[in-house]
């Protein structure tokens, strides 16, 4: 046999290997959880017999939204200083600025690598604990944004890595500043990456819950408040799973869970190509 | 009386003792020289030998490279240029053009108008009217006047340029620098953009680095020959090519080495 020939056999097994478990988790998910997805499922309040994943529906939104208004802004920013103004910059001459990126990096690597396990432990000594926030909404939420920092960060990095240096060459030649030439220039063209940032780290919040349970709680009701416990999606399908009596109701809320997932990449498809420049 | 108004031209550039280095490595040594107004001026010599690195002081280009350094004094209209302009108004007025077109991710409308608006233009008929007038001083109105909203990027390398020459031209700069314009370009495009450049020599100051002797032939007034980071010569483009004074100068136009 040819080299060209294993090599290529090896490509097809590699991409059945992952088509096919896609494939089979999404269809077993279906098939256990569909026939159970009750209107029950979907009342607001949930109870012990109705195990209803509408209030860890809500909370999920709210966990990701909060945690994103947090690590988005500040992703993007801590990015933009390190690649625009510490790489490519005149603070690029001065050592300790170097010396300071360089320790920033070496931080949101190792944070990156974290196992989220530990990011719930830090929450809950720091807010839940220190702060008196109790299991709440606020804690979950800042666990998660600093969990979702690095990921932003680094993938938003990566995303002005790749805009090319001569449209920076471009924008400085007409007379355009810094600022103006990151944010007219530089930020748009590389909204794209920041969004599968975006996307991968909304995933990454969606699908916790280890440190979750540690800091926002498991109480499955819409909160009242940002200190009231909320339970997310993935930690009521944890607890229904536990509990072992509602393992059924569970896989319901596992087919819930992989159409948010969905819809939420296919919302972000359609954010990026609307706030895209023109293709 | 030709060659009086010819002498008279005013001196838009000047350069005095100008020494450049990268880190350790020295670019360009004692560069003296003049560049006067409506004139086409074209650096001519081989690879490596400093013209783009000339090319990039005189809009303070190189002040994006780290480890560059420089001595000596460019004035524009009498002023260093590295003392009394602010960068980005030098930008404005020292405009540049790259040897890859260098579109923006944006439609072409956009592209022209980037640099009005940096000026604080933000009035639309205005900008309207600077982006078809800029489009159309680039000979590139006729390509695109349908298709404003359309991505500059969709455009073919040749048109690419001409957009590129458009937008420096949009901020109304007073001298056009020019690296390697056509380098990457078909005979056509090359030839359009060499007779846009004629024709924007009636406005402007130009000057382009080129590889191509033919190139500085038709379109340049004076021609400088760069050697390993020396100005060799520098003169009227008809000497340097029919009676080169230097060794140099004579074996390069000649096409023996470079
Ligand atoms: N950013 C830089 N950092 C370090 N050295 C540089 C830099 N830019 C240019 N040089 C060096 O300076 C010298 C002159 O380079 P320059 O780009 O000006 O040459 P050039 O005449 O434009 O050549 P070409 O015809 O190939 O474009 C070269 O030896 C080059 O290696
Ligand atoms: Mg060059």
């Amino acid at each position: 046999m040819s080299k060209s020939v294993i090599l290529r056999s090896l490509v097809y097994l590699a991409t059945g290997l992952t088509f096919f478990s896609l494939i089979g988790i999404v269809l077993y998910v279906l098939i256990g959880g569909i026939p159970y997805l009750s209107p029950e499922l979907f009342s607001w309040n949930y109870n012990s017999e109705n195990v209803s994943l509408m209030p860890s529906l809500v909370n999920t939104f709210l966990t990701v939204i909060l945690s994103l208004v947090i690590s988005v802004p500040i992703g993007i920013l801590a990015a933009v200083f390190l690649i625009e103004y510490a790489d490519l910059g005149v603070a690029a001459k001065s050592k300790i600025v170097r010396c300071f990126v360089s320790v920033i990096r070496i931080a949101a690597d190792t944070l990156a690598g974290i196992p989220s396990i530990v990011y719930g432990l830090f929450g809950m000594l720091i807010f839940v604990t220190f702060f008196h926030w109790g299991y709440s909404l606020l804690a979950g939420g800042l666990t998660m944004a600093i969990m979702t920092l690095p990921v932003i960060q680094r993938t938003t990095e990566e995303a002005l890595i790749s805009v090319p240096m001569n449209y920076r060459e471009g924008a400085f030649a007409l007379g355009a500043g810094k600022l103006r030439t990151v944010t007219h220039v530089v930020l748009p063209t590389a909204i794209p990456g920041i969004l599968s940032g975006v996307i991968l780290a909304i995933g990454r919040v969606v699908g916790e819950t280890a440190a979750l349970i540690f800091t926002a709680g498991t109480v499955a009701q819409i909160p009242t408040s940002v200190f009231d416990s909320s339970r997310t999606l993935s930690v009521h399908m944890y607890n229904l799973s536990v509990e072992g009596l509602h393992t059924h109701e569970a896989m319901a809320t596992g087919v819930v869970l992989l159409i948010v997932v969905v819809i939420i990449n296919w919302l972000s498809e359609l954010v990026a190509n609307k706030i895209r420049p023109v293709k | 009386m030709e060659n009086l108004t010819q002498e008279n031209k005013n001196i838009r550039i000047n350069i005095e003792d100008l020494n450049v280095y990268y880190g350790q490595k020295k670019a360009l040594n004692a560069i003296n020289m003049e560049i006067k107004e409506n004139e086409i001026t074209a650096f001519i010599g081989p690879s490596g030998c400093g013209k783009s690195t000339l090319l990039k002081c005189l809009n303070r280009m190189n002040d994006l490279v780290p480890d560059f350094n420089m001595s000596g004094k460019i004035t524009l209209d009498g002023e260093d240029i590295n003392k009394k302009y602010n960068i980005n108004d030098l930008r404005k007025k020292v405009g540049m053009v790259f040897q890859k077109p260098n579109p923006f991710e944006m439609s072409i409308y956009d592209n022209i108008a980037f640099g009005p608006r940096v000026t604080g233009i933000k009035n639309k008929d205005e900008l309207d009217k600077i982006v078809e007038e800029s489009l159309k001083a680039a000979s590139i109105w006729n390509d695109v006047k349908d298709n404003l909203k359309k991505s500059a990027l969709a455009l073919s390398g040749g048109q690419q340029q001409r957009l590129c020459i458009a937008r420096a031209i949009a901020v109304k700069p007073e001298v056009l620098l020019m690296d390697e314009p056509t380098s990457a370009l078909d005979p056509i495009s090359t030839e359009a953009i060499e007779r846009l450049c004629e024709e924007l020599k009636e406005k402007y100051t130009i000057v382009i680095v080129t590889h191509n002797m033919q190139q500085a032939k038709r379109i340049a007034d004076k021609t400088a020959f760069f050697y390993i980071g020396e100005l060799v010569e520098f003169g009227e483009t008809h000497d340097i090519f029919k009676n080169p004074k230097e060794k140099a100068t004579h074996r390069y136009v000649k096409g023996k080495f470079g």
